[in-house]
């Protein structure tokens, strides 16, 4: 038992906390590149989130007088550490399918929903009128995606014969036997639910709504400087891995690191980041209320109608 | 050179403050960020709040009512932080030179470390400038 605890602790210090951040760099990397090249831009180069990264690990922490000195300090590494345990949960899973517990899609659901609660836990706390504001519209846009992004994600369940375990979810999409979820016409829905999902939960434009750099000046993170403000971008950058791959785990049929699979799972992920900066560069920002009726309204029509076509097996 | 300095001299994220300028060597600071001159390839980014500043960007006279405001923004700033003057109102008074509404030079405010003379001064200038800046840093 205690050594089974001990594999479990090195899989969370060896994945979670040091190959996720690296594969999250790499991934603003490419997401920063491409935005330079859509904007006819040269870009940053390759180590630039490394660089800002260990730059802010280097500067001075400012707490602002009259905030929540432990929230505020504390958030972010709330945010880190469910990240880091989703993308351990993830990574063991994709290596090896057949391990896991059942439920622990839902376990991920729920951790993937901590790194905006505590962006919203250090906006409250930092006692700026701005960063409360974007921390309550963050609470706004939880509210909206969360609804199709479950029904969403049911998809996958449904058809994989009403499994809650990542790991059989992959085995059954073996292509073999059963075929990718998002070969079917109701994965394809599901798809598109999921990568506006997506893109809400990384706060990216067009639903950057509480960060909004132009108008509230990052929102909830105003106030933050130095090492806490680090392990935001760090956590962000996490995100920006994390989720692809989750997207890819449901409905593209995991990743395998056999031969020349290794280049098409790495496709696969490249496929969903991609695609998260296109919209990103394409879009203007919504208000808030369009945010939120546009998640409660088309996106949950489309969500339930995966989830009917699923049950009637397309 | 510690790691400290030389992360500081790939990412520094500047802060674009300004003190009673006529907004020509503001448009000349966004011209930098724009595709043609694009500073990103230095890791330069413009933020939106002074808590995530490495530079500040000083433009304009420095007028009596911006004293105080620019020396408060300057002290939210995190150090270490650089201050960067641009545009001749803020390396003398330019043309504003005896005015009582400007007392004080930029430079009596804040702790500049290089000015960038120009009315407005050209997008090449100012990275030129930052860049001679970040070399000053790195020591070399």
């Amino acid at each position: 038992m205690e050594s089974l605890t001990l594999k479990y602790f090195g899989y969370f210090i060896g994945i979670g906390c040091i190959l996720t951040p690296l594969a999250g760099m790499l991934a603003s990397w490419v997401d920063r590149k491409v935005t330079a090249r859509v904007q006819w831009r040269v870009g940053p180069p390759l180590l630039q989130p490394f660089w800002d990264f260990v730059k802010l690990l280097g500067k001075e922490t400012v707490v602002p007088r009259g905030s929540a000195r432990t929230v505020f300090l504390m958030a972010p590494l709330l945010g880190f550490s469910a990240v880091a345990l989703v993308s351990t949960i993830l990574w063991s899973t994709i290596v090896h399918p057949e391990t896991g517990f059942v439920g622990d899609l839902i376990v991920v659901l729920y951790l993937l929903m901590i790194p905006s609660m505590a962006v919203i836990l250090g906006g409250f706390a930092s006692k700026n009128p701005i960063a409360s504001l974007g921390a309550s519209r963050e609470m706004k846009l939880i509210l909206g995606y969360e609804l199709p992004f479950i029904l969403a994600c049911l998809v996958a369940v449904i058809h994989t014969e009403g499994s809650i375990r990542l790991g059989e979810i992959i085995i059954y999409q073996n292509p073999e036997t059963y075929g990718p979820v998002g070969a079917k016409l109701s994965g394809i829905l599901a798809i598109i639910v999921c990568v506006m999902v997506v893109q809400a939960k990384l706060t990216c434009v067009p639903f950057d709504i509480p960060e909004a750099e132009t108008e509230i000046m990052s929102g909830p993170f105003v106030e933050y400087s130095g090492p806490p403000l680090a392990v935001y971008k760090l956590t962000r950058m996490m995100m920006l891995i994390t989720l692809p791959v989750f997207l890819v785990i449901l409905f593209l049929g995991g990743m395998h690191f056999q031969g020349w699979a290794i280049l098409w799972s790495i496709l696969k992920v490249l496929l969903f980041l991609v695609l998260v900066t296109l919209i990103r560069n394409t879009n203007p920002r919504v208000r808030i209320d369009q945010a939120v009726r546009f998640f409660w309204g088309p996106m949950t029509v489309i969500a339930v109608a995966a989830v009917i076509l699923a049950l009637t097996g397309n | 050179m510690n790691l400290k300095m030389k992360a500081l001299t790939k990412s520094p994220w500047v802060y674009h403050l300004s003190t009673g300028s006529c907004n020509n060597c503001d448009i000349e600071i966004l011209d930098c960020l724009t595709p043609r001159f694009d500073l990103e390839r230095f890791g330069i980014q413009l933020v939106g709040s002074p808590r995530h500043a490495d530079a500040l960007l000083v433009t304009g006279n420095m007028t009596l009512k911006s004293m105080p405001r620019a020396l408060e923004v300057y002290n939210q700033m995190p150090k270490p932080g650089v201050v960067i003057a641009i545009g001749t109102c803020s390396l003398g008074h330019g043309i504003f030179d005896g005015s009582y509404i400007c007392p004080k030079t930029v430079d009596e405010v804040l702790p500049v470390d290089i000015y960038i003379p120009g009315c407005p001064p050209k997008p090449e200038a100012i990275i030129a400038g930052v860049a001679k800046l970040l070399n000053k840093l790195a020591g070399k």
